[in-house]
This record gives structure tokens, sequence and C-alpha cells, in this order.
């Protein structure tokens, strides 16, 4: 399916990150989002709420995150593609409705413009620290997707892969920006609509009757939706439920469901994986980085390779799920792993276990409020190389 | 409750608590508000504060303006915080480990932060009977992250998130009338203030300090920047909006309501409007209906003074 041409302001543009996001969501269809003020993702919602009436579309302030969070999936149950956008804090006051999303498989999508933390942290400053609260935040046992932008044209771009594998998966996505990203304002090219594909909700095929089964598998293990006021009766609970939709608790259902929500996505990942890689066919240093830092770790490769170290730069674009195969193939032949990220060590210990030994790996850890500076990665790579 | 009648500008105490150096806005009219509570307080105060304004503007080393034990936590929870603090010193008033004084607990936050994320807080606190005062300085939207419309924003005001143009007025919905919500949990101390009428204001923390249990201020503050207007407006646009029915003065003690300015003439509501930035765009049909439900409002009022909420 193509995009709308309504939703899509084709053209080149000079926007900021956050102002990227809110085209991509039209151009992604999302004409619903519910959202509340929080710094730096409020240019976003600012937005939504001038163009979104614009092209038939609404937006809702809500009283709080804890609102929003649900009144999107809400809509979602009512046939909207929608959205949320928010910070740290307000991330933190979403997760009990992120696993609730999980639980009864509605589509939507999460943007969380990182700032530094914990608590109210530094508002007006970038870190990449909420990754695994972004994977693991809510309680219980969940699998999610995580995309993770590094420049205003991927925060146009992947949004709309955002929404697409929202819709593909019935998962809550993550869109993990930054306040560099959203803040920064570059060349945005929207294409027309009839080069953006777009992902249509997967709708049932079955009749209304007594014995509909809300929540029966297609074969990749993602259930279809049913289209709201078709005639179909059914029930959507974040209890554990059986494949009708009704809460069934006990150990065997929660084994199938739990297990079905967690295989969805780990058994999909090769076909959810997007990966950049950068000089690594003869990379003896291999830098992982994902998000803002992914561009400051191509100056520490010009750097590098200007003195004649063979360093490489591999991003995973989609962070959740990690791309595990791809970096147990690279351990197998770089001499080392670096990986700098704007926190203590997170998709760190992603790549320490994957590694499992085979090489040294380093953190170039950093705790936000501002960039790695190049040099510093740079030293680090000479390090392990010594 | 003591009689306060005789307060007048020579009994104003001269000692300040919240100090000048911080990075208000010129024309802030809840920095004012803040200034005139706190020197009324005194110095045994303790305040919780919500994100908003008042928190960046006053607590960023090294222009700290507070001179009394201030804590922030979060958006939502001034209240509780408050809550958690008058709980605590009851308990070591009890153990006899404080000084025998009355400790004023204070909880803060803007409009954001009371009528909308923190309203949850505040209502338990409210229920619960701290013995403390919460006070919300409304300047009728998110000020802090750049002007978006909460609850309390006024029909038909421009902001960031509820836009004006030719399909929308801005704000399409009326402001949530937080001190009769407050008034609904059957607290002693109910009043709204202004900045504008400072022997209003003083009275009323006076009597919000005095009384047993939860009592809560909502003080209406001018905000130039958010308002779109010019900051030596602040004063004199705060008198009006009592003038004209907008954001009238009144208390609410052990439930019985007596407006303590009162406005029999409300005067024309475009006085009031015309200067603001962000009614601009409001046409003469426009007005003439906020002005009819304005004065609706302040008639309902009216047929309450003197009677139980």
């Amino acid at each position: 399916m193509k995009a709308d041409p309504m939703g899509v302001l084709v053209g080149a543009h000079f926007l900021d990150g956050d102002h990227a996001c809110c085209e991509g969501a039209l151009a992604a269809g999302c004409r619903m989002v519910f959202g509340y003020p929080i710094t730096p993702s409020t240019e976003v919602v600012e937005r939504i709420a001038r163009r979104f009436p614009m092209v038939g579309g609404v937006f809702i302030q809500m009283e709080d995150e804890i609102a929003s969070s649900i009144a999107i999936q809400g809509a979602a149950w009512g046939g909207k593609k929608v959205m949320t956008v928010t910070s740290g804090p307000g991330m933190s006051l979403m997760q009990e409705h992120i696993g609730f999303a999980a639980m009864t498989e509605t589509p939507c999508v999460f943007v969380n413009v990182q700032r530094g933390g914990p608590s109210t942290g530094l508002p007006t400053l970038p870190g990449q620290a909420d990754m695994m609260q972004a994977r693991w935040g809510s309680h219980g046992d969940y699998e999610i997707i995580a995309l993770s932008p590094n420049s205003p044209q991927e925060c146009f771009d992947l949004t709309i892969v955002a929404f697409n594998m929202s819709e593909r998966y019935r998962v809550p996505v993550m869109f993990m920006m930054d306040e560099s990203v959203g803040h920064m304002t570059e060349r945005v090219i929207i294409p027309e609509s009839t080069e953006i594909d777009i992902e249509p909700r997967r709708l049932t095929r079955a009749q209304p009757s007594e014995d509909y089964e809300l929540y029966a598998p297609e074969e990749d293990l993602v259930p279809q939706m049913p289209p709201v006021g078709a005639g179909y009766r059914f029930h959507v609970t974040g209890l554990t439920h059986d494949e009708k939709g009704y809460p069934v608790m006990n150990a065997w259902v929660q084994e199938k469901l739990v297990r079905r929500l967690v295989d969805k996505i780990r058994k999909n990942a090769s076909e959810i994986a997007i990966n950049q890689e950068f000089e690594l066919e003869d990379a003896e240093v291999v830098i992982v980085a994902y998000g803002i830092t992914s561009r400051v770790v191509q100056r520490t490769m010009f750097l590098a390779r200007e003195k004649g170290l063979k360093v490489g730069v591999f991003r995973p674009v989609v962070v959740w799920p990690f791309p595990e195969d791809r970096i147990r193939e690279l351990a197998g032949r770089a001499k080392a792993f670096v990986v700098p990220e704007l926190n203590y060590g997170q998709v760190y210990y992603e790549v320490e276990r994957l590694v499992a030994g085979r090489a040294p790996c380093r953190l170039v850890d950093h705790g936000g409020g501002a960039l790695h500076d190049p040099a510093d990665i740079l030293k680090v790579v000479e390090e392990v190389l010594r | 409750m003591e009689s306060l009648n005789v307060f007048a500008a020579r009994l104003w105490p001269t000692e300040n608590r919240f100090v000048s150096g911080h990075r208000a806005c010129q024309g802030c009219g809840e920095a004012l508000a803040v200034r005139m509570v706190h020197s009324i307080l005194g110095r045994n105060t303790m305040v919780a504060s919500a994100t908003g304004c008042m928190e960046i503007i006053s607590s960023s080393y090294p222009d700290t303006a507070w001179s009394v034990p201030w804590i922030h936590v979060a958006f939502e929870n001034a209240a509780a915080v408050a809550s958690g603090i008058e709980s605590g010193l009851d308990i070591l008033a009890k153990k006899g480990r404080l000084p025998k004084r009355r400790i004023t607990v204070v909880g803060m936050g803007g409009d954001g932060g009371t009528a909308d994320i923190g309203i949850q807080a505040l209502s338990g606190a409210m229920e619960r009977g701290h013995d403390m005062i919460y006070i919300c300085y409304d300047n009728e939207a998110y000020m802090n992250t750049g002007i978006q419309r909460s609850s309390s924003t006024p029909m038909g005001a421009s902001t960031t998130t509820s836009p004006a143009g030719s399909l929308s007025i801005g704000q399409q919905t009326w402001k949530k009338n937080v001190p009769l919500i407050v008034a609904a949990h059957d607290v002693p101390y109910v009043a709204t203030a202004n900045p504008s009428f400072p022997f209003d204001l003083a009275e009323k923390v006076r009597k919000a300090a005095a009384a047993r249990g939860p009592a809560y201020l909502h003080i209406f503050s001018a905000c130039p920047t958010g308002w779109r207007m010019a900051p030596e407006l602040a004063i004199a646009i705060g008198r009006k909006a009592v003038r004209t029915g907008v954001a009238p003065l009144y208390e609410i003690v052990d439930g019985r309501l007596r407006i303590t300015v009162p406005t029999p003439e409300l005067q024309p509501l475009r006085d009031y409007l015309k200067p603001q930035g962000r009614f601009r765009h409001l046409d003469e049909k426009t007005i003439a209906e906020i002005e009819k439900r304005v004065a609706e409002e302040y008639r309902k009022l009216e047929n309450r003074e003197g009677r139980k909420i």
C-alpha cells in the first residue's frame, strides 16, 4: 500500500528532527496523536497540533503521560494508527501501558526524545540512557522493537518504518531519538506518496461468530485485528488470555501466550533487522554505535583510517531486537570491539555477551549532556590495538 | 482564626525568603506572587515544588533564590512530597526531636502540575488531611516547556498545542475550576488570590497558614511571555482579570464562600483580552460568547456566597 498523498508534505525542507518526526507520522498514515508537553520532545507535538487538523487528523493534549499512553491504545483498537511523544520522565510514567500494549498486541508508536537522566536530569541536553528501559521498562516478559535515528532525515524515514513495524508485528515500537537529533536542523527530503510504502492494518478474514478468535496467530505468530463496528464481539484485557481473548489465568495459557509474544519478535528478528556497516571488510576494530553517536564515530573512523588503523563502524538502526547473529559473525574476525554510548554501559553489555570473550570489548561511556569527542573514542581504539 | 483586617503596607515583613537574582522573565507575576507568599510565611517554612518555571528559575546554581528548605522532586507529586514532609515533621515533633514551633509545609506547582498531572496527588493530600498549604500558581499554560495548553488555559487562548487558526479559536474548553474541586474535599481553607491585590493575598496566606489541616491557594499569575503582552502590564492585567470577572477573588472558610473583592459591575471583557497576544485572533462574536459565560460563572459564584459549598 502507498501513502495517502494528503499527509505527505512533498519537497525539500529544512527541519529539525522533532518536526521531521511529525511529518513522518503524517506520511505513515497516523491521524491521531495523544501527547503531553515535555522537553525536548515538545516540538513534535507542537507541530502535530498545527499540522494534524489540516489533514483531518486529531491531536489531543492529555492530562499526563499515563493518560496519553493508554488513550492511543483505545484509538488503535478503534482503528486508528497512533503515536505518543515524550521524553525520559514521561516514558517512566508510560511503562505500565507499554506492557499493556505488548500484552494486548496493540500497534502503537512511542517516541522518546531522550535526555540526560535519571529523574529530571538534563531536560535540554542529550542522553542515550533509556535503551534498556525501552527494552524492558515494564514488568513481565515481552519483546518490543526499538529504532534509533541519527538525523532529521531519518526521523522522517524511520518514523514511517516504526509505524509499519508496529502494524506488521502488532507491538509497541520505541522510536529512540535524543535531544541532539531532535533539535538538529538539516535538509529533509520528503518523497512523493507513491514512493512511500505503508503497511496496512492486519485485519481479520474470519467472519464474526460466537467462535471468533481474537488472538489466533498467523504463521508468523502475529494475530490479525478485528475491524471495529463490523459485528465482531471481542474482549481486550491485560490479564493472561486465551486465543479468544478472555482471561484464563493458569500456567499453561501463560506459557502459550507469553512465549508467542516473545517469539513473534525473536523468531522474526532477521526480518526486522536494519543495520548499517561502514568499512567493515578489513576492519580490525569494530566500533558499534547507534543514534547520534553513530555520527560522531564517523569522524573517529576517518581519523583512524588517516593514521592507517583499520577501523570500521557497525550501526544497528533497529537496536531491539539486537542484531545478535551479525555481532557473533563479526566477533569471529575482528580484533576488538569499541562501544561508545551516552550512558554507563547498556548496549555495550549486549555486545560483550555476544562477542563472548573472542575479542576484547571496550566501553567508551559518557554520562550525557554533550556528545563524545571523536578523539576520545580514537584514543580507546589506539589502546585496544596496542 | 485571628483577625487580619489591619493588614497594611507598613506591616509587610521586610525580610524576603524568595530573594532576587533568579531567572524569571521580566514582569513575571508568578515570581512576584512567590516572593509575596514567602515573605508572609517567613522562615519556619518548608517547600516542596513541582517541576515548572518556578523550579527552573529559582533553583539553578548559583542563582538559588530560596532561603528556606526547598525540595523539587518531579512534576506530578508536589502534594505527595509535602504530605511526606508534614508526616515526618509530625512524628519528629511527637518524639520531641523538634523544637516546639509551628513549621508551615508548602506544596507548590503551576497550573499544569496542579490541575493536570498533579491533581491525583493533590486530591490525596487534601483527603488525608495533612496540615499543609498547597499553592497553585496559575499562569494558564505550560510556560516552562514553551506555552502549551493546560486544563487551566482559558477558552480562546492560542497556545502552541492549541494554536488558533482557520480551524480553531485556540483553547476550546472552559478553564477547570480547581479551587471548587479542592473545596469539595471539605478542607478548612480554600482561596483564590492575585499579586495585583497584595493585601488580599497576604491576608489569605496568613489564614491558610493558620488553618489546622489542608489549605489551598490558587494564585492567578500573569505571564507576559506566555500571554504575549508587554511585561509592564503584568499588574494591570491582574487587576483587569478580577474586575472583568475572569479571575474572581474569594475564599471558602470551612465550606462557606465569601467574595473578598466584590465586583458588582463587571467591566467589559475586551479590556482584559485586548493587551494579550494570545487572544488577538478572537472575533467580536467569540468575545461576546466568552463574556456571557464569564458573567454566568461570576453570578454562580455570587449565588454561592455565604452558603455551604
